[in-house]
């Protein structure tokens, strides 16, 4: 086990990275406490494959250090490293039973035979293959192989960190569940770093302590679940996570304040002086109808379960609000207000002014 | 995926089974007929029960064929499996030479087949051809016309060069569908080369191997024109291999009742074999 | 051993030319220099060879018989073998499998076996000795393979295709034609390939089969090398123009090469 720690770390797929769009990865510096549970989280192509890649040394980046506690592994090749990673599809070696799969990695470190026996029967308990051992690997359903991939993993003593991308692609819906809560449980159990690439956020938000979200090559947030609901550091974060997400208007900034087509919003941070064009941020969550406030036209009501979702059009732009199923709707014309505490003034994309440090 | 019963699907496979079965059962029936009747010419014919097959079962001119033609065949599929599989591995599997290779490896695969017997007939002759001349100037003797040893040696080689390509085109064809996943995650459980290949490309490349030892066996069980081309099945008998001594005793002998004894048997020791090999192979499949 | 392994290729590769390259060189020389001394390349230069061959119709009409009987049973194989496949993919009916099992030993039929009763059939229907009866002879071996191929491509594109056209209000032959022909083009194009292949390489079949009309290349090459003596240039200037097809065919297909050896299913 180990604390995990990236500095200064590029990369780049071609060999003379000119533009900005040819870094797969932009520079980031990032620290993975020991014993964590992390998520990667992020749109399709936005690098967290390449980034969990690096880490795992299946790719050598082509700038800055990966440094597990105080050694520096950039250069070592994955089995010298000592992690696991469990991928998008499962991998077993079909010709050999459950059992020989579990005690592949630890005969190719040459481990006596009763260590491995004691070290896979425990392992099979954890992931509940025990009554499965002497089966061909080849025969098991998705969701087994990919117990299987990680029960490869977990077999070794020596594992530094646990990586897994996107390991629930193909399983069936009704069992991912159960499998996000064994993954859970079995990093309650076992107190290993585990990082969690997906692009599902109820995957990342559900299994991870500490969600690092990035978008094309970029981390944009790290953060607890509740830290990017309610804090987005920018309005990709508050736009991807949740659901709906941020609503995100353009602005006009006078003296640091925000006005929405004329009307004054109170926001918790300050637009810099320089500043003319921004956007407000807010969630769906904080805008309530009220008697005072932003004149919106009501477009549609559509109902999701325990609240309302209300598209209503304001100033141009839509802007989206939850309420509580039974609350009245009005009809045609209403009053928006947002709240003060949760509302933010973004500038390209990022969260501005007090409280706001990119 | 799941197919539904629809007996109508007779209507599309009539159109194959018709032109199949016009060619595969009336020449076959031609065969059989010839095989329990005696002739003296005038199309005059005498039923002669099994007497043939008696005859062709017994002569020993049969089982030195036989003997010739399991010791070809299986002395091909030796080398050429291993070595087919071996450049596979070697090849490349990105870039632009991956194109390279595989159209310049399938090359022999598209000469006629007496163009290759001839081509090799030219390559090895000892004092004009590169391969005899190279090998005499070198210090063998070498003549395989003259020394049986010599055109084995020349017909091995020649249909080393014809078919290898084959099954590494194939191999090739079964290890580039390995998701790089799995060589990652070898890497991961720190598995060696040996293992990569044991536990997974051989894995992922029987299918494959199976067609291609199939396609070989039955090819080389039936391999006519090369050999007849290179060789003429001599020096002497030294290479006569079973088709050849079949169209000798048939188109040269026209002694068509043993011809016909003698083509059965052969067609139901190839059908015979290729099922033990297609069972053997696949038998642990379906577990 | 990673940094060596372009080696293994390349030696095969170059064992592979050898042969060719002496045949080809063999074919710019005249024959003195073939019989009289040992060269690596032509001293002496010629286009004598081929001269002969492209002015002589008894040689060039042998690679256009070739070439038609070749083309006739590429197309006679594929368009029967097309529904057939379809069938084995999409259906299941009475006798499915030992049908395709009993297609598919014809593959491994011995061509010395049916030599000798293809010519008294076709004799016995009057089409010996015409381009017919070779590509329908070949047609005994291509079609099992063809089916197999086309049936393995055809297993890989989903089921739901054919219903959202069916859906859609396509009639069967109009979704078979206009859209389930192009989705498998490329398993077409391998199939169309190995029928061009054994039809082009055959000689046991296309010779018992033909007497002058049907003469296929292959056949002239054997006859002129013994009847006119040993003229091996003359050999070797033919060989070297079979060649040329069958390498055209391969750089077409050349991207499709490593899917269609796997027939289409790995």
């Amino acid at each position: 086990m180990a604390k995990i720690t990236l500095s200064h770390l590029k990369h780049s797929y071609y060999p003379n990275p000119t533009k900005s769009e040819d870094w797969a990865l932009k520079e980031l510096n990032l620290e993975w406490d020991d014993g964590g549970a992390y998520a990667l989280l992020g749109p399709s192509g936005c690098g967290k494959t390449t980034l969990l890649n690096i880490i795992s040394g299946l790719l050598i980046p082509s700038h800055g250090n990966v440094i597990f506690d105080e050694e520096d592994v950039t250069d070592l090749p994955p089995e010298e490293r000592h992690i696991a990673q469990v991928f998008q599809f499962p991998v077993v070696y079909d010709t050999m039973t459950v059992y020989d799969n579990l005690a592949f990695p630890l005969r190719n470190r040459g481990i006596d035979e009763e260590t491995v026996k004691s070290r896979v029967t425990e392992i099979a308990e954890m992931t509940d293959l025990t009554a499965m051992l002497d089966r061909r690997a080849s025969g098991l359903t998705a969701d087994g192989k990919q117990k299987i991939s990680l029960g490869r993993g977990l077999v070794r003593n020596d594992v530094n960190a646990i990586l897994f991308d996107e390991p629930l692609t193909v399983i069936d819906p009704h069992l991912k569940f159960q499998l996000r809560s064994k993954l859970k449980e079995l990093h309650q159990r076992i107190q290993n770093t585990m990082i969690y690439v997906t692009h599902d956020q109820t995957e990342a938000l559900t299994f991870a302590d500490k969600v690092v979200v990035m978008n094309v090559g970029e981390v944009v947030q790290i953060g607890t679940p509740e830290e990017l609901f309610e804090t987005p550091q920018h309005t990709f974060v508050g736009h991807f996570i949740g659901s709906p997400g941020m609503n995100v208007l353009p602005c006009e900034i006078k003296n640091g304040a925000a006005f929405l087509n004329g009307s004054k919003i109170t926001t918790t941070n300050k637009a810099p002086k320089d500043i003319k064009k921004a956007e407000i941020g807010v969630r769906p969550e904080y805008v309530t109808f009220s008697d005072k406030g932003i004149d919106a036209d009501i477009v549609k009501v559509s109902d999701a379960g325990r609240f309302n979702i209300v598209d209503t059009m304001c100033a141009g732009q839509s802007v989206k609000l939850l309420v509580q199923e039974g609350a009245s709707i009005p009809t045609g014309s209403a009053k928006l207000a947002f709240a003060p505490n949760s509302t933010r003034i973004y500038s390209d994309g990022w969260l501005v002014g007090e409280g706001g440090a990119k | 995926m799941n197919k539904t019963v629809n007996q109508k699907a007779w209507f599309f496979v009539l159109p194959v089974l018709l032109l199949v079965a016009f060619n595969a059962i009336v020449p076959l029936m031609t065969v059989v007929n010839y095989s329990v009747q005696e002739t003296f010419g005038d199309n005059v014919f005498f039923w002669s029960g099994i007497s043939w097959f008696e005859q062709v079962l017994k002569s020993s001119r049969f089982h030195e064929a036989l003997g010739r033609q399991l010791f070809f065949t299986f002395t091909i599929l030796a080398i050429e499996v291993p070595l087919g599989v071996i450049i596979a591995l070697a090849m490349p599997r990105k870039g632009p030479w991956v194109s390279v290779c595989l159209v310049l490896m399938a090359m022999p695969l598209l000469i006629p087949w007496n163009v290759v017997g001839a081509m090799w007939n030219i390559f090895g002759l000892p004092e004009i051809g590169l391969l005899g001349k190279t090998l005499n100037t070198l210090g063998f003797d070498y003549n395989y016309t003259r020394q049986p040893g010599a055109a084995w040696f020349t017909l091995i080689l020649m249909d080393v060069w014809h078919w290898t390509s084959l099954v590494v085109l194939l191999a090739y064809a079964g290890l580039v569908s390995i998701p790089d996943a799995y060589y990652q995650a070898a890497k991961i459980d720190g598995a060696s080369s040996w293992s990569i290949f044991r536990y997974i490309q051989l894995p992922k490349m029987k299918r494959v191997l199976t067609i291609a030892i199939l396609l070989r066996f039955m090819d080389s069980f039936n391999i006519y024109t090369e050999p007849s081309v290179l060789t003429g099945g001599g020096p002497g008998n030294s290479t006569t291999l079973l088709s050849i001594d079949l169209v000798k005793i048939a188109l040269g002998q026209f002694d068509l009742g043993p011809a016909a004894a003698m083509s059965l048997i052969y067609f139901l020791v190839i059908l015979l074999m290729s099922w033990i090999f297609y069972t053997v192979m696949t038998r642990n499949e379906d577990q | 051993m990673k940094r060596a392994s372009w080696l293994i290729p390349t030696i095969y590769i170059i064992f592979l030319m050898l042969p060719i390259y002496w045949l080809v060189s063999m074919s710019f020389k005249t024959t003195n220099e073939i019989l009289g001394s040992f060269t690596l390349w032509p001293q002496n230069f010629t286009l004598d060879n081929y001269r002969v061959i492209f002015t002589d119709p008894s040689w060039y009409m042998g690679y256009v018989n070739s070439i038609i009987y070749v083309c006739i049973n590429t197309v006679l194989s594929v368009s029967v073998a097309l529904p057939a496949a379809y069938a084995f993919s999409r259906y299941r009916f009475l006798g499915d499998k030992h049908l395709f099992f009993w297609l598919l030993t014809n593959r491994m039929a011995p061509a010395a076996v049916f030599a000798l009763p293809f010519f008294q059939l076709y004799s016995a229907i009057g089409i010996f000795d015409t381009h017919l009866a070779v590509a329908l002879a070949h047609t005994l071996f291509n079609i099992p393979l063809a089916v197999w191929i086309l049936e393995g491509f055809m297993s890989g594109v989903p089921k739901q295709l054919d219903e959202t056209a069916y859906v859609d209000g396509y009639s069967f032959p109009a979704f078979f034609i206009k859209i389930f022909i192009p989705t498998i083009a490329a398993g077409i194009g391998v199939a169309a390939f190995f029928c061009f292949m054994f039809s082009w390489v055959e000689l046991l079949l296309a010779k018992t089969l033909t007497a002058v009309a049907a003469k296929p290349i292959a056949a002239t090459m054997t006859k002129t090398a013994s009847s006119s003596g040993y003229e091996l240039g003359l050999l070797a200037a033919a060989g070297t123009l079979t060649i040329i097809p069958g390498a055209i065919v391969i750089y077409f297909v050349r991207n499709y090469i490593a899917k269609g050896f796997a027939l289409g299913r790995v």
